[in-house]
């Protein structure tokens, strides 16, 4: 059992351990859908949805499978919960907030392959966290994630009015920002205790 | 890029070029910006760059083999979760065979072995090219695509531990005189590397198309 307190765990993964700039998960939309300041907001409050959904899940299909002394099928299970988790959220936003549902548009299915999703079912099995702590953990990662996604969107913004070299375009200017977002995160290392 | 990658899907030479595609042409890192996450991760050191480039590869191969074989079995509404699943079990296999040979390596990648499930080249390849031809060019192109993989990965490990350790596979290169980039090992040093290769990358493409015109 773990007795890492909530506000360590919920600080920890915001700012310090923040998924994408420092444990490298869910690259793919950061690169991708960093383009705009609200579409960036919205996949992030997509992803922190189901990053909840799976902690939920994830939880209760780690117990069954200690119960059956199963181990070796975690992989497998977690992967087909994320899978139908997503569809289950995408069908209860439809139902529910239509509005919601067509602002969030393609970004829902593709939550399904999004590394910080399963790496986030793995870590909180991996450091042994009850309940509480793995919801604290995924709320605090969603957040971690929507803040590096509107922050780099951001800056992006600005700098599609800048002139810069026509090789430096697209990825690799993204990715040389990312590093220098990255190296700025390292400054909250101190904040862990 | 987008247009080429999918033509060449549509209509696939068999044989050698199959191999050599995934190698530069549709390289799955600097064409087609896939499979960033353990890319950057894992990449801080050649041994573990190579560990996780050999752990893709036998999952790659294995996965477009499987998928190749029941193409014609599987209905298409379920064949992501099916493909998924195909991968998940290779996956589970290959973190396995990664503990029984070393627990030390097993250790330093962490959860990015069991991760390899999300990585979008291989379940881009199952879709792309797996579900729609034979066993044998399915073997070839997940070879191929993984041998691309393990070039980038190969180069940035490279890079990162010669820059930011001063060694080579744990050799240490300079004498003690070498002051450390510490950067480079550290995450932010992942994209800096990534980010200048790309623009190598680009470059050398232009000239290539700026030549042959």
């Amino acid at each position: 059992m773990n007795t890492e307190s909530l506000g360590s765990i919920f600080l920890n993964s915001v700012l310090i351990n923040n998924f994408v700039l420092s444990l490298f998960l869910g690259i793919c939309p950061f690169l991708g859908i960093s383009g705009k300041r609200d579409t960036a907001f919205r996949m992030g409050v997509a992803v922190t949805f189901v990053l909840v959904v799976t902690a939920t899940s994830a939880y209760g299909v780690h117990r069954v499978l200690v119960y059956f002394d199963a181990l070796y099928l975690e992989l497998i299970a977690y992967i087909a919960v994320i899978a139908s988790s997503v569809q289950l959220v995408e069908m209860f936003i439809k139902r529910v907030s239509p509005a919601l549902f067509r602002a969030l548009g393609i970004y829902l299915p593709l939550i399904t392959t999004n590394c910080a999703v399963l790496g986030l079912a793995l870590f909180q099995t991996a450091r042994a966290y009850n309940f509480l702590q793995s919801l604290v953990f995924a709320v605090g990662s969603g957040l971690g994630f929507t803040l590096a996604l509107v922050i780099m969107a951001g800056m992006r913004e600005e700098l599609s009015l800048a002139k810069v070299p026509n090789i430096v375009q697209g990825t690799a200017l993204t990715l040389i920002l990312a590093g220098i977002l990255s190296l700025a995160f390292m400054g909250f290392g101190g904040l862990g205790g | 890029m987008r247009q080429e990658t999918l033509t060449a899907a549509a209509a696939p030479e068999i044989g050698l070029d199959t191999f050599l595609d995934g190698i530069w042409k549709e390289n799955p890192t600097f064409v087609t910006v896939l499979g960033m996450c353990p890319l950057l991760a894992v990449s801080n050191s050649v041994q573990n760059a190579l560990a996780m480039a050999l752990a893709t590869m036998f999952v790659l191969v294995m996965s477009n083999m499987a998928v190749s074989l029941v193409r014609n079995v599987i209905p298409s509404q379920v064949r992501l979760v099916a493909f998924i699943m195909i991968i998940a079990t290779f996956v589970t296999v290959a973190e396995y065979l990664l503990q029984a040979i070393s627990l030390e390596l097993h250790r330093a990648l962490g959860a990015f072995v069991p991760l390899i499930v999300v990585n979008c080249i291989i379940l881009g390849r199952a879709e792309a090219f797996a579900s729609k031809n034979p066993v044998i060019p399915s073997i070839l192109d997940g070879l191929g695509t993984s041998m691309g993989f393990l070039l980038a990965i190969f180069t940035m490990g490279a890079v990162r531990e010669i820059l930011g350790s001063g060694s080579f596979l744990g050799f240490p290169l300079f004498g003690d005189n070498f002051e450390p980039w510490v950067v480079m090992i550290l995450p932010s040093g992942g994209f800096f590397v990534l980010g200048v290769l790309m623009l190598g990358v680009n470059r050398l493409n232009a000239w290539l198309k700026a030549e042959t015109r």
